[in-house]
């Protein structure tokens, strides 16, 4: 029974990073209605500036927000300079230029920083409590946790509450009538790039430490993000957030109890995960099929 | 000067000149109807008017020039525009639908109260309140954007086809409740509509289009009992 406490605590601990990245994308899916491949790249990215700041002398705290900050920026300018030209060009074009995206940020982060591994300093302290005799929470698993939750409850209160959050949600379903309603649609899709990056930077700043820190940290973490995303469906949020805990949870177990997978196979986990999904419930766990009267 | 006023307004798509230099005006307080055959240019000219697809000409809404802004930009001039295919969310509740219809208003007090005069003015529409908008009949989804507009509190409103699709006795309906808006509010209108008969009963002012031009124009009674458009749109 400790064995499963504590691999579901670990689930959840790395679930907590999916989950940040996999909202992050359903962010950019809701409103624009495309999947951001470099949305991983990006948060690698975000990862690096707080590493830079933190190696030049600021608090990791202080440099956390900082880099979130200037990643909300980073993905607004994105969004300005690189992907509204090609708005409404088709689907394939768009995937080319988010792959574009994708290599762009491997490439400069290691032209940067170098490709040498990086030991990251983790924002929550050492120390864990022991629960029973066999169950450990360590302050970082509960730490990245409490970050998910907070940022998802913010997230929501936004978009559920207040002016600017009607306006995102109007955006990403019609925006001829978004902009008939005095919208201003290009600066709410900035904005929804900017929040994207801002989350997908609190994601790579809080796996860093434990996935530590090169260019190509973020690969695995991008595709069980896109499966949580999948799985719990594009355009819901709190499916995301649920999908992306599940599917740390199941990694974990599955790397354990199924004995063929072991560490290795543990990729295949969220790719079965996809398949199932999309043939048995296309629209996800959360996601809503549109279902319009005419 | 008048309220609105139109000059060599042209407008169409890529290669296709659709409008080819429409002149009208329309006066505050007045429901102006636009009529004309399929692929006349009256969807083209209330899309001109909002700026939402490119135009030459000019268009002077109390004496500011419309063309060059942005649809955002002429919405904030409170020019509510309820397109054909009805404009609502259909993702979104009814209320929040209503809701984003007055985005731009910051008057907190205001709003409130204009939501609840629509429910007054659309019974349905409070039943249905918390309801998905994409799943109200027809006739309850041309209510919803209608209210969505009025939720602009616009000085002017466009409305294209309003009957379209809908049963009679609602179209019926529709307009009456059209006219109790042109008169509580003082709302000017302009409506694009095929059901000529309804809409001359609530217009003081109508312009016939063919193929983007204006071939008849002026006060509504005298537009109504020309022998050609009798024929071509009334029908007797």
């Amino acid at each position: 029974m400790g064995t499963f406490f504590q691999l579901l605590i670990a689930g959840i601990e790395t679930g907590s990073f999916y989950a940040l990245v996999a909202l992050a994308i359903v962010l950019i899916y809701q409103s624009t209605g495309l999947k951001n491949l470099a949305q991983g790249e990006m948060a690698m990215f975000s990862a690096y500036i707080a590493w830079q700041l933190w190696a030049w002398g600021l608090g990791i705290w202080l440099a956390a927000l900082l880099a979130i900050f200037f990643s909300f920026l980073i993905g607004m300018g994105i969004q300005r300079i690189v992907i509204r030209p090609v708005q409404g060009a088709p689907l394939l074009t768009i995937v080319i230029v988010t792959l574009g995206l994708f290599l762009g940020f491997n490439s400069l982060a290691g032209f940067i920083w170098g490709y040498l591994v990086k030991g990251y300093p983790s924002l929550f302290p050492g120390s864990s409590w022991q629960i029973t005799d066999t169950v450990r929470i360590s302050a970082a698993a509960f730490g990245g946790f409490a970050v998910l939750l907070v940022l998802a409850g913010s997230l929501f209160m936004l978009f559920k509450f207040t002016k600017i959050g009607l306006a995102m949600r109007a955006v990403a379903y019609n925006v001829e009538t978004s902009k008939l309603v005095g919208i201003k649609v290009n600066q709410v899709l900035m904005l929804g790039w900017g929040l994207a990056a801002a989350l997908g930077a609190a994601g790579g700043i809080i796996a860093a430490p434990k996935l530590f820190l090169d260019p190509f940290m973020m690969f695995g973490v991008l595709i069980y993000a896109i499966a949580a995303a999948a799985f719990g469906g594009f355009d819901s949020p709190l499916g995301a957030v649920i999908a992306g805990l599940i599917i740390g949870v199941l990694e974990n177990m599955a790397g354990f109890y199924i004995g063929f997978i072991g560490t290795d196979l543990k990729i295949i986990v969220p790719l079965i995960l996809i398949l199932v999904t999309l043939i048995f419930r296309p629209q996800g766990l959360l996601g809503h099929k549109i279902v319009v009267r005419v | 000067m008048s309220f609105l006023e139109v000059k060599g307004l042209e407008a169409g798509y890529g290669p296709v000149q659709v409008l080819r230099g429409l002149d009208f005006n329309v006066e505050e307080g007045e429901v102006a109807v636009i009529l004309g055959a399929n692929g006349a240019g009256k969807t083209t000219t209330l899309r001109a008017l909002t700026g939402m697809i490119d135009t030459k000409g000019s268009i002077l809404f109390e004496g500011e020039e419309l063309i060059g802004k942005a649809t955002d930009e002429i919405v904030r001039r409170r020019i509510a525009h309820v397109p054909q295919g009805r404009g609502t969310i259909a993702q979104f509740s009814v209320e929040d639908n209503l809701q984003a219809g007055a985005y731009i208003r910051k008057d907190k007090a205001g709003i409130a109260t204009d939501l609840e005069k629509m429910f007054v003015m659309f019974p349905r529409l409070l039943e249905r309140r918390k309801q998905a908008a994409g799943s109200l009949s027809g006739g309850e989804q041309q209510m919803l954007a209608i209210a969505r507009a009025l939720m602009l509190s616009p000085r002017l409103l466009l409305l294209d086809e309003p009957s379209l699709g809908l049963a009679p006795l609602i179209v019926r309906d529709l307009f009456e409740t059209l006219g109790q808006i042109n008169r509580e509010f003082g709302t000017t209108m302009i409506v694009v509509e095929q059901n000529a008969n309804l809409a001359f009963k609530i217009a003081q002012k109508a312009f016939v289009l063919e193929t983007g031009e204006i071939v008849a124009g002026g006060d509504a009674k005298t537009v109504e009992s020309d022998d050609s458009v009798r024929k071509a749109y009334l029908g007797y």
